[in-house]
């Protein structure tokens, strides 16, 4: 990163933040058309989530990731901010879907794996078209039986 | 060292939002349309390149969409606005000074920067918004806004400049106003633009040689400024902290012709109870406020009316409940049975205020003081669950619950609040 940044000191409380912080932005020109809209956003701590504007959270569907400790119906929290690495547990656009893969650098290969021994990894090229959209930086899953998400 | 302010934005901030979290969305065309659905607003540039006009009404284009596999959407302000606040939050990590212009426009104060690094500075901020919040973005820099304004023009229409162009640097300050047409200046609109054209002005730099005197006169002391601007000499300070808000104004067009009194009643509430929200996020209060509805100029042929009325309370306040009451009392106080068989059809209602006070500093009434003592406990509580479990979970009975409200603005086509709502996360496939 550049010399300049300046980390923002977000005010409020010290032990929850909100992604990315709770609206309300006083536009100095035009008023936003988006104040009558926004609402409380997903609140996460600080230590679980120490950049904010970059983290998102996605619903899980699917087994193909197994053996990496991800089920159905999970939820992965992404950190955008991240870089992804050999290892990275990363979710991806791959032709149009978004999905959750392993990512294996080997050399000058980049391949995104199943986490699943009975499925192939395929090489980032193979796909018609595949683009890393953030780092799975912790999944959450639920041990109570149909768990839904609530407020 | 010299001042430098950067004007940073969103490309096609609307579009853009929706395609972070649809990957479909990629190099296709989309749109998104204003309230109720009704013009387009935002559009990516292959939108752009299929003729959509910004503004075009979608009963318009709608078959043109469809034939060409443009993808439509409704406003999304929940999800526009927080990555709105997302992308604010990134531009602070790189200076705490910023002015939030619009939802997608903010200025930014690079005057401690070095000259030389405002480009690779700009270049890292453009690849950090991306990187962080998906969203594109282009950078303008000039010593003034209106300069910061014109850059940014110019780094969004000249593809070779790579989304950042820095006026701030002589060469490229004079290379490029020679360039630029005078109409693209931020503040010269179509009428201004007419008027500079017959003085002969062309390119921005012979609207920055013009005498400003004589524009003055022609084009008021706005014009002046304008040419003070594209000199370097700044007449638009940054706004750090947003000035106090002077009026506040709730209105909305209805989804459908409205006809009967009750409907009207629960709206003005409705939008009364928003007002109400608005001046205490801001300790403001009002002692007045003037509700108006009307029929819509479009129905050529039905009756027309049109009602504004001001009511004044005893003191100021920005209790939910007493401006509910106000605006029903606008309502009841104006509302006529149309007369025969043809009812007037009203398109929109609102409430407005003006003259704002501090709360806390205005003065108290000698006779029909209100219940300020169990009214701010009673409002920061109904705040709070709306704060914590969303907007809506607890409205005044005579705003009507927000589902069943009959006549609220249309969002068809909205997408998920895929960011701020637990139950509209999208999904990744495993």
């Amino acid at each position: 990163m550049s010399p300049y940044i300046v980390r923002e000191l977000i005010p409020g409380h010290s032990d929850a933040v909100r992604i990315p912080i709770m609206g309300q932005a006083l536009c100095a020109g035009f008023p936003s058309p988006a104040d009558d809209f926004l609402e409380g956003a997903l609140e996460l701590p600080r230590w679980l989530a120490p950049n904010p504007p970059a983290t998102f959270a996605w619903n899980i569907s699917g087994d193909s990731m197994r053996a990496a400790g991800i089920f159905d119906r999970d939820l992965a929290v992404v950190d955008r901010s991240l870089k992804p690495g050999n290892g990275s547990v990363v979710v991806a656009a791959i032709d149009g879907e978004m999905s959750v893969k392993r990512l294996r650098i080997e050399g000058n290969v980049a391949r995104l794996a199943f986490e699943n021994p009975d499925l192939p990894a395929f090489a980032v090229e193979e796909a018609a078209e595949g683009e890393i959209w953030g780092v799975v930086r912790f999944s959450i899953r639920w041990h109570i039986a149909r768990a839904g998400l609530v407020r | 060292m010299s001042r430098a302010i950067a004007l940073i934005d969103g490309n096609s901030f609307y579009c853009s939002c929706e395609r972070v979290f649809d990957p479909k969305l990629a190099r296709v065309p989309v749109i998104v349309l204003s309230n109720n659905d009704g013009c387009a607003i935002a559009r990516t540039a292959e939108a752009k390149a299929l003729g959509i006009k910004m503004g075009d009404p979608f009963f318009k284009i709608r078959e043109q969409c469809r034939r060409d596999g443009v993808r439509v959407f409704s406003s999304n302000y929940t999800l526009y606005g927080d990555m709105s606040a997302r992308t604010n939050a990134v531009y602070r990590d790189f200076t705490p000074r910023v002015e939030i212009y619009s939802i997608d426009e903010s200025f930014l104060d690079l005057s401690d920067v070095h000259p030389d690094l405002r480009i690779e500075l700009a270049r890292d901020l453009r690849a950090t918004v991306r990187a962080w919040t998906g969203i594109p973005t282009c950078v303008g820099i000039g010593a003034t806004k209106t300069l910061a304004k014109l850059a940014n023009h110019i780094a969004k229409t000249q593809p070779e400049l790579d989304g950042v162009c820095d006026l701030t640097d002589p060469v490229a300050y004079d290379h490029w106003l020679c360039r630029i047409a005078a109409a693209e200046v931020w503040g010269i609109g179509r009428a201004s633009a007419a008027k500079i054209e017959a003085m002969g002005v062309d390119t921005v730099a012979d609207l920055r040689d013009l005498d400003p005197r004589p524009v003055r006169k022609a084009m008021t002391v706005v014009g002046e400024r304008i040419i003070h601007e594209l000199r370097g000499l700044s007449c638009l300070p940054l706004e750090l902290v947003p000035a106090q808000r002077k009026g506040c104004a709730v209105t909305r067009s209805f989804s459908r012709r409205v006809e009967d009194r009750g409907t009207v009643e629960q709206a003005v509430a409705a939008h009364a109870t928003r007002l109400g929200e608005k001046l205490r996020r801001e300790g403001l209060g009002t002692d007045h406020v003037t509700v108006f509805y009307h029929t819509s100029t479009h129905d050529r042929g039905d009756p027309m009316r049109s009602v504004s009325t001001t009511v004044t309370l005893p003191e100021a306040t920005n209790d939910s409940l007493v401006l509910i009451r106000a605006a029903q009392l606008g309502v009841a106080r104006t509302w006529r049975e149309a007369p025969g068989d043809r009812p007037w059809r009203y398109s929109k209602a609102g409430v407005i205020t003006t003259d704002l006070m501090p709360l806390a500093a205005s003065p108290r009434a000698l006779i029909g003081r209100l219940d300020r003592e169990h009214s701010g406990p009673l409002m920061a509580a109904m705040d709070a669950c709306n704060g914590r479990f969303g907007r809506g979970t607890v409205v005044p009975a005579r705003a009507g619950l927000t589902e069943r409200r009959t006549w609220s603005t249309k969002f068809e086509m909205r997408s998920p609040r895929y960011t701020t709502q637990v139950t509209e996360l999208p999904t990744a496939r495993a």
